[in-house]
């Protein structure tokens, strides 16, 4: 008994540490601009896709992984240039459609120069091992993920009350006008959200890579909705939303898990955003709702 | 009702639609009819489209997933009984003797998506912007899993077969034209205007008395029946389809015929649809001559979506509103000269 509970809540734990990462990444954007990122997904998948050009080169799997990350800021901030930047003053829907368009062009763009097929990953052992704990056995993976969000966690957080640029941030979210009429930049302050809505994707691409091992160009589909999901349980507008978001879908996936029955379990995603949806009917802002200001730019 | 310029555009939007038989006709090509026939079901779809984004101003991801509910209904009931053994064994009993005619399976297919669409989502009308857009993504997912997971029904993931092919050009092309009809005269109905006096001041609007969500609700069926006879018309087209049919790909080439035509005018999605249309064929007759030529060592896919793509990022940075912009054709300058409007 106690063994299924500590399996339970690692389980639960590590995929909210991953659900939260994701949803944080597509939030810290929407907190500021108010505008919804179709291509974060995509940026797994560019994540993914670097780990696989970059393998057999001699380089050591950490220096990748991190080439793999900094590829998918840059991707992060390109986004904010194709998709954002040109039609930010224009309507919510320009604004959707246009990053929809930009991720279909991301993932053609694999589609033509890589390949539609599955494509391995390069992953260090470390992935695969196990370890034993209080009885249950654990996959390495998964404290890893639990470890690395933490830390992740932490650092921002320390990053948005203590340093000049996570201050501004933090106004920009709750008051852009007023934020850039007392001498924040604007464009600075948007492109470092969008870059930090890049580390996040490369982190959770390289774990969520961990998991399943290849990638396929639909990949980033999935951390999306995952992402998507979260913000809208956590509150749009709210960081600690977020957060809190992901490790609820995530405790109630693993709950389904458990609890459906085997011919129920392949509906799993509708149960979950059938649960999101009548969710919502009852609270439309979410669990944190967040300041209240909604102007954009 | 309908004023003068509305009925001109009426009858200037469907010359290009009732010009496609004959234009066929003329060439007797099998694959140019093929191309006409699947542009009137896409023509459906997209005034389906417009008739709730258009009007209301939000973007819908939902708007495919009722196509497949309205495919997959009419499949099942017309299907032939003697196949329904073969490609649906598991079928319900009281469902596998019935053999309806296409055309009646494809007006149930469409009532069934429109009465999904009236339960699932008058809760969801009163989300706005981003939230709206989600939670219709989110519903795209769980109507897609659906499909994917309901076995008895759709053949899980496999494609389903068997069906007898019943939509020829002329039964798409007639039914274009009734939608036309159907989407300007909501356009122009007491609910089709109070929608977008809800889309272009909410706070006012409301403060006078337009019920919101009410309205975006009946937009949102009306949209959801046009997509379901859309589907019904496609699958008794194509006779065998797979649940990814109906999933991001078609959504992204229906949206980007939208949005490339202007999402705000019955006009922008007829014309969109016939630019997109043809621009995407000759895309993809490029595409697949440059795969036999073997200029590249690999095959060429996916060229198609990168311009559709490119396009309709173009659209929205130069010309938001779309191509035909804010007015209905028939309310050009040029016509309004010739046809005098005696009511204003």
């Amino acid at each position: 008994m106690t063994g299924q509970i500590v399996q339970f809540g690692i389980d639960a734990l590590s995929l909210g540490s991953l659900y939260a990462l994701m949803a944080l990444g597509l939030v810290i954007v929407y907190g500021i601009l108010k505008l919804v990122n179709f291509a974060y997904g995509e940026l797994v998948m560019v994540t993914g896709y670097t780990l696989f050009l970059l393998n057999g080169s001699p380089l050591p799997w950490l220096v990748m992984a991190l080439v793999a990350v900094i590829i998918a800021i840059l991707t992060g901030i390109s986004t904010e240039l194709v998709a954002f930047k040109p039609v930010r003053e224009k309507s919510v829907t320009a604004v959707l459609i246009t990053s929809f368009a930009f991720s279909t062009l991301l993932q053609n763009f694999v589609l033509l120069f890589i390949s539609p097929r599955a494509r391995q990953v390069p992953l260090p052992d470390i992935f695969t091992q196990t370890v034993e704990l209080a009885g249950v056995i654990v996959p390495l993976r998964n404290l890893l993920t639990i470890a690395c969000a933490f830390i992740m966690l932490g650092l921002f957080s320390w990053a948005l009350k203590k340093t000049v640029l996570g201050i501004a941030l933090r106004a920009a979210a709750s008051q852009f006008r007023m934020a850039r009429m007392l001498g924040v930049p604007a464009n600075l302050i948007i492109t470092t959200a969008f870059a930090i809505s890049g580390l996040f994707a490369g982190v959770v691409g390289i774990l969520w890579l961990g998991r399943i091992g290849s990638v396929v160009p639909g990949i980033g589909l999935e951390p999306l909705l995952v992402a998507f999901i979260a913000t809208v349980i956590g509150g749009m507008r709210s960081l600690q939303g977020a957060v809190v978001g992901g490790f609820l879908l995530a405790f109630v996936d693993v709950s389904l898990n458990y609890l459906l029955p085997q011919h129920l379990l392949q509906f799993r995603d509708a149960f979950t955003f059938s649960f999101v949806i009548l969710f919502l009917l009852m609270k439309p802002d979410g669990l944190i709702p967040g300041p209240a200001s909604g102007e954009r730019t | 009702m309908l004023n003068r310029q509305s009925v001109l555009t009426f009858f200037l939007l469907i010359v290009p639609i009732l010009l496609l038989p004959g234009a066929v006709g003329i060439m007797d090509q099998r694959f140019m009819q093929r191309i006409a026939t699947v542009l009137c079901i896409n023509l459906i779809l997209v005034l389906g489209l417009q008739v709730f984004m258009g009007n209301s101003g939000i973007l819908s991801f939902a708007h495919i997933g009722f196509m497949g509910i309205g495919a997959y209904t009419s499949a099942v009931l017309a299907m032939p009984v003697r196949m329904k053994s073969m490609a649906l064994p598991d079928l319900y009993s009281c469902l596998a003797t019935i053999e309806l005619s296409p055309i009646l399976a494809i007006l149930i297919g469409a009532l069934v998506a429109g009465l999904v669409a009236a339960l699932v989502s008058y809760p969801l009308m009163r989300l706005s912007d981003a939230a709206a857009v989600i939670t219709s993504f989110a519903l795209l997912v769980v109507i897609h899993t659906i499909m994917v997971h309901w076995s008895a029904l759709t053949n899980g993931p496999r494609t389903l077969f068997g069906l007898k092919s019943a939509t020829n050009l002329y039964l798409a092309a007639g039914s274009a034209v009734v939608m036309v009809a159907l989407a300007l005269f909501f356009k122009e109905s007491r609910a089709g205007v109070l929608l977008r006096a809800v889309r272009d001041d909410e706070i006012a609007a409301v403060g006078m008395g337009a019920h919101l969500s009410r309205l975006r609700w009946y937009g949102f069926i009306l949209s959801a029946l046009m997509a379901g006879f859309a589907g019904g018309l496609w699958a008794h087209f194509i006779t065998s389809f797979s649940p990814n049919a109906f999933y991001l790909k078609e959504t992204f080439v229906i949206l980007g015929m939208l949005i490339i035509g202007g999402s705000l005018t019955v006009s922008g999605a007829v014309f969109g649809t016939f630019a997109v249309t043809i621009a995407y064929e000759l895309l993809r007759f490029t595409e697949s001559s440059i795969n036999i030529a073997q200029l590249f060592p690999k095959p060429v896919v996916g060229l198609t979506e990168v311009v559709l793509a490119c396009a309709m990022i173009a659209t929205l940075i130069l010309k938001p509103g779309g191509i035909m912009g804010a007015r209905e054709i028939g309310h050009w300058n040029i016509f309004r000269k010739f046809f005098p409007d005696k009511n204003v």
